[in-house]
């Protein structure tokens, strides 16, 4: 279904928060989005019909709930190609970055000892690679941004290199909205037989991603900013890479057999899954999933650049207001921008006011924000329920915040 | 749109009026006892200088950078703190700092308006 403005407005409808809210103007979706009526039914309607330990009990109920869980594998798996073995469930993003880095440890070769990211990193795909750093006494190397807030690819091939064991990158900036090109830097890292892995939760929800196309090793991202419930999220891996390195989580569920001394491990996917899952929220992200592709993930793309342009045109027409964004080519529907003599924090409280909620301040993104200079920003994100009168609302509310307090 | 809530209770007048010309602030070169705290969250830095003098807070001034609460808070804790026993001045609590405030702050504001007492508290550490 094609998405305009009054289908977008329609949209809202099916978003209890939008009822229970009535002027809530939402521009927070990267920090996380709201959940259609279906998503927040089959968490009640798993707890009541089909609740029982997945992969466990024999008995007819614990194979439904086992049965909705699986589903709920094969449809995350479906939507960024991979297969089901290659998914493995998890409690977020950050989550799965955590695990990653303590199954890479092992398998890190002998004489690599850089692991590459960029400038633009969340903390969440930073400070388990600074660990990771310390613990194998390993050297952190960053892509630099260009000016125009896109990331320096012939930097990034000079720091791929033979020394280079892992390269792990965002693939849109959830603080510049920047989408980076991950099959061209996945494709550097392999020819140099990295590993690569790309923190994909500002893209997944929002665009095509296709596994195989881009032909990375690694890829996360979380439920919750995807209209699913939060407590879940996604670790894809490549087959063979899952069934090399090690379990970083171990208990029940995860084994083939245990003595007293030893335990064999489970095939794939249940090796990464050690102990009780979060099954009502992995079957509501199914949910989510499938509403998202009723709608298809192509037209939301193409609404939310329809917002990011008309949002962009409104905010550079306005005096004082200072935009960090690599414009619409480069960018996903994200904009950080900064409104002179106006804290972001005053800002966002003075939103507030206006019941617009954005987000303030340096968004995960310390080291990001330093280099730019900023103390943070204000950032506004969209998805397919926003439409053109949210952001007139937000420039309305610009142009009354700066009558009051624009020194 | 409604704009009845605008600019919201937090930014009433006698507080914007003090934001465009906080009292208190500046260098102190005599200052005894200085601390710079940081609210990571939004990279606000607020230095408070006191001159100590016989148990006494003989002279405040802050300096920094800011948001309105954070320098509405620096500047008003100035004022509250200057020849107060430093034990006094280290019993006080966000609490006092709300109460002195005369507004009702946000939650998600809280840590803006405590940062000047956190760097009065471990400048008399």
């Amino acid at each position: 279904m094609t998405i305009n403005n009054s289908t977008a407005k329609k949209l809202k409808d099916d978003f209890p928060i939008f009822k229970n809210n009535k002027n809530l103007v939402y521009l927070d979706n990267a920090a996380t989005t709201q959940k259609p009526k279906v998503v927040i039914e089959k968490i009640k309607e798993f707890y009541e019909n089909s609740n029982a330990n997945a992969s466990r009990g024999i008995y007819s109920l614990a194979e439904k709930a086992t049965e909705e869980y699986e589903k709920a594998r094969k449809i995350a798996a479906d939507f960024i190609d991979a297969s089901s073995e290659e998914i493995i469930f998890t409690k977020n993003a950050t989550d799965s970055i955590n695990s990653i880095a303590y199954s890479l440890e092992s398998a890190i070769p002998n004489g690599r000892d850089e692991i590459l990211l960029t400038e633009m990193e969340h903390h969440s795909n930073l400070i388990p690679w600074q660990q990771l750093a310390k613990r194998k006494n390993m050297k952190l190397r960053f892509i630099k941004i260009k000016s125009d807030f896109t990331l320096d690819m012939e930097d990034a091939k000079s720091k791929i290199t033979e020394k280079t064991a892992i390269v792990s990158f965002v693939h849109v900036s959830n603080a510049l909205g920047t989408l980076n090109d991950a099959k061209a830097i996945a494709n550097l890292a392999k020819t140099k037989n990295a590993f690569s892995i790309i923190d994909a939760t500002q893209s997944v929800p929002h665009m095509k991603v296709d596994v195989k196309n881009i032909d990375c090793d690694f890829l996360v991202f979380s439920s919750h900013k995807m209209l699913g419930p939060a407590g879940i999220g996604i670790l894809y891996g490549k087959k063979e890479l899952l069934e090399k390195i090690p379990p970083f989580s171990f208990g029940g569920g995860m084994i083939k057999s245990v003595s007293y001394e030893n335990a064999e491990f489970a095939e794939l996917p249940e090796k990464f899954e050690a102990g009780t899952q979060n099954i009502a929220d992995a079957s509501a992200l199914g949910e989510a999933i499938r509403y998202l592709e009723k709608i298809g993930i192509e037209n939301i793309s193409s609404w939310e650049k329809q917002l990011l342009g008309y949002a962009l045109e409104k905010l550079k027409k306005m005096k004082g207001v200072e935009i960090y964004n690599p414009g619409i080519e480069n960018s996903s529907g994200i904009i950080s921008f900064n409104i002179k003599g106006i804290h972001p924090h005053d800002a966002a409280s003075l939103f507030d006011s206006f019941g617009i909620a954005v987000r303030a301040g340096h968004h995960c993104c310390m080291p990001l924000m330093k280099k730019l200079g900023l103390q943070g920003t204000i950032r506004i994100s969209f998805y397919l329920y926003n439409a053109f009168e949210d952001i007139d609302k937000l420039i309305e509310a610009i142009k009354k915040i700066k009558e009051k307090f624009g020194k | 749109m409604t704009d009845e809530n605008f600019p919201s209770e937090m930014y009433r007048e006698h507080i914007l009026e003090l934001y465009k010309s906080p009292e208190n602030c500046g260098e102190l070169k005599n200052a005894t006892h200085r601390h710079t705290e940081t609210n990571a969250s939004c990279g606000d830095e607020i230095t408070m200088q006191l001159v100590v003098n016989g148990g006494k807070i003989a002279d405040v001034k802050f300096c920094g950078s800011g948001c309105v609460m954070s320098v509405v808070s620096s500047s008003m804790l100035s004022s509250k703190i200057k020849g107060m026993k430093v034990e006094d001045a280290k019993k006080l609590s966000r609490e006092d700092i709300i109460k002195m405030l005369k507004i009702n702050v946000n939650a998600g504001r809280i840590k803006c308006v405590v940062l000047p007492l956190y760097a009065v508290k471990n400048a008399l550490k």
